[in-house]
């Protein structure tokens, strides 16, 4: 592994149109090929900062950097270049359910095609091999040409690793992968995070809620509470106590919301 | 504290529904009075009607023959006026959905556009192309895509705006330009609604068709037209029957299509 700073984070700060406060103060660098698991909270900022990695969302103050480039200003075609660089996996798995697996792991290769040769499907002999190979990597060979809503949860979102794999990623980002599936197959969809990380030396970053599963697969560990970064250790520095503090939430505040309007429909408090 | 609330003497009489009921009967009867709706004299000259579906009721069998190709016309004027239609209805669908063009000025645009041509009655479009390319199937033809393109645009991107937008994220996460998300993440998801609305579409311009002949558009309304200014009943009821049959096999096969799409 090769101890460069490849990503870096500089005093990054996300405030949203309606002034919530997304990120402050993020100071982060990430070195190439590390597997770097994000916890916190719902609503602590783990997707906003995910998401301005590859300009999903925009920052509003500091700098970004990916091998020594600022990525802020990035337009166009600037920007795709830079998205198909780093693949991205979802909660929801957001494959076309109505497509073929075969038209879904494509779907990551469309960023090296020009809109005519992607609309008329002319995708080279390459590259449909290739969908066999990342189909394979993730023990779905024989779905190649399996309707996606056919799938259960656990494989449809290995599909989405495919498809990740397809673009060549430098970065893989995986935002709450594992939330909607069960423990069994969350072990499969880890390892097959891990086997990306692995075997090509890609830098995968991971948000989860599970600090079991953060503990089993991450080489660091980030917290972030409120849009700050709370914690950050490698993981043979990782103690249960330490992550018990991230997760240590300022209130029960949904619950005193409740009791508020309860009190407004009945006149009695 | 855990207490149904009592309902108050307003809500016990349904004051509200009453109130309403009472303006809708008020309205009716006002419009009615107001467009002069006479309900004595329908009756009165109910014999009117009996007497043409009695002359109607001897069926000219022989013109059953003169009728095949026209009525083949309207069904191939419907086709092409459809196609065409949608053609050209599925850019501007994708420019009007709220979730794919993000740009309110653009889209309002679009949807006065779309608008604008859902305004215009097909039969003032065909006395338009009935005077721009003449008398004859090319008007309805014409008649028929612009009245299509108006419609299926609008279902068109009602049904884009139900999609599920995660794939479109997924998709321009991998690089991917606007129009190749639109083509992989999009049209997938709204395949099968499209097929759907052009098939129902299809069908209201067969039926509209028939109509278009009066003004000279082509197909069985020219002989539907001559039929009946000639008095025949008999082949206005040939005409008839001719058009109930297409319909029903049209809308057989349209319908059993839509089932197995959707």
């Amino acid at each position: 592994m090769v101890a460069e700073n490849f990503i870096e984070f500089k005093d990054v700060g996300k405030v949203y149109p309606n002034g919530t406060v997304g990120l402050s103060h993020i100071n982060l660098t990430i070195p190439k090929g590390q597997f770097l698991v994000v916890v916190g909270l719902s609503g602590s900022g783990k997707s906003t900062l995910m998401r301005t990695l590859n300009r999903m969302h925009d920052i509003s103050s500091g700098d970004i950097m990916i091998d020594g480039q600022s990525i802020i200003n990035y337009k166009g075609k600037q920007l795709r270049n830079l998205r198909r660089k780093i693949g991205m996996i979802f909660q929801n798995f957001n494959l076309v359910k109505r497509s073929s697996v075969q038209r879904n792991v494509l779907s990551g290769r469309v960023g090296y095609y020009s809109t005519w040769r992607s609309a008329l499907g002319l995708f080279s002999q390459a590259d449909k091999q290739k969908t066999v190979e990342a189909l394979r990597r993730v023990g779905l060979g024989e779905k190649l040409y399996t309707r996606a809503d056919q799938l259960s949860g656990g494989q449809q979102q290995r599909v989405a690793v495919a498809r990740a794999f397809m673009q060549d990623p430098k970065i893989v980002l995986a935002d709450e992968p594992v939330a909607s599936l069960d423990p069994l197959t969350t072990d499969s969809v880890m390892n097959d995070l891990k086997k990306l990380n692995d075997d090509f030396g890609i830098t995968v970053i991971v948000n989860l809620h599970s600090l079991e599963l953060a503990r089993k697969y991450a080489d660091r560990i980030v917290g972030l509470r409120g849009g700050e970064l709370v914690y950050d250790k490698t993981i043979d520095q990782v103690t249960d106590t330490d992550l018990d503090n991230i997760y240590q939430s300022e209130g029960p505040e949904p619950e005193s919301e409740a009791i508020v309007m309860h009190s407004a429909t009945e006149g009695v408090i | 504290m855990n207490e149904v609330p009592k309902r108050s003497f307003v809500q016990r009489i349904h004051l509200k529904l009453i109130i309403w009921l009472g303006l809708f009967i008020g309205l009716v009867y006002w419009t009615a009075s107001l467009t002069g709706v006479n309900l004595v004299m329908f009756f009165e000259n109910f014999d009117q009607f009996t007497a043409l579906l009695d002359k109607m009721a001897r069926p000219d069998w022989s013109y059953t023959q003169l009728v095949i190709n026209p009525i083949l016309q309207t069904v191939q004027m419907a086709l092409i006026g459809t196609t065409i239609g949608t053609l050209i209805a599925i850019p501007f669908s994708v420019l009007a959905a709220r979730n794919i063009v993000k740009n309110p000025f653009i889209r309002t645009i679009i949807r006065f556009i779309l608008n604008l041509v859902r305004t215009l009655p097909d039969l003032m479009l065909a006395a338009l192309f009935v005077a721009i390319v003449g008398i004859g199937p090319i008007a309805g033809v014409f008649t028929l895509a612009v009245f299509s393109f108006g419609m299926i645009s609008k279902l068109f991107y009602e049904a884009i705006e139900t999609i599920d937008e995660g794939p479109l994220e997924a998709l321009q996460a991998t690089g991917a330009n606007r129009s190749q998300v639109v083509i992989f993440a999009v049209i997938p998801q709204v395949f099968n609604y499209f097929i759907s609305y052009f098939l129902y579409t299809f069908e209201i311009n067969v039926r509209a068709s028939t109509v278009l002949g009066y003004l000279g558009a082509g197909g069985i309304g020219v002989y539907l037209q001559r039929s009946l200014n000639e008095f025949a009943y008999d082949k206005t009821a040939i005409i008839i029957l001719a058009i109930l049959v297409v319909v029903l096999i049209i809308d057989t096969i349209s319908n059993t299509m839509r089932e197995r799409l959707l």
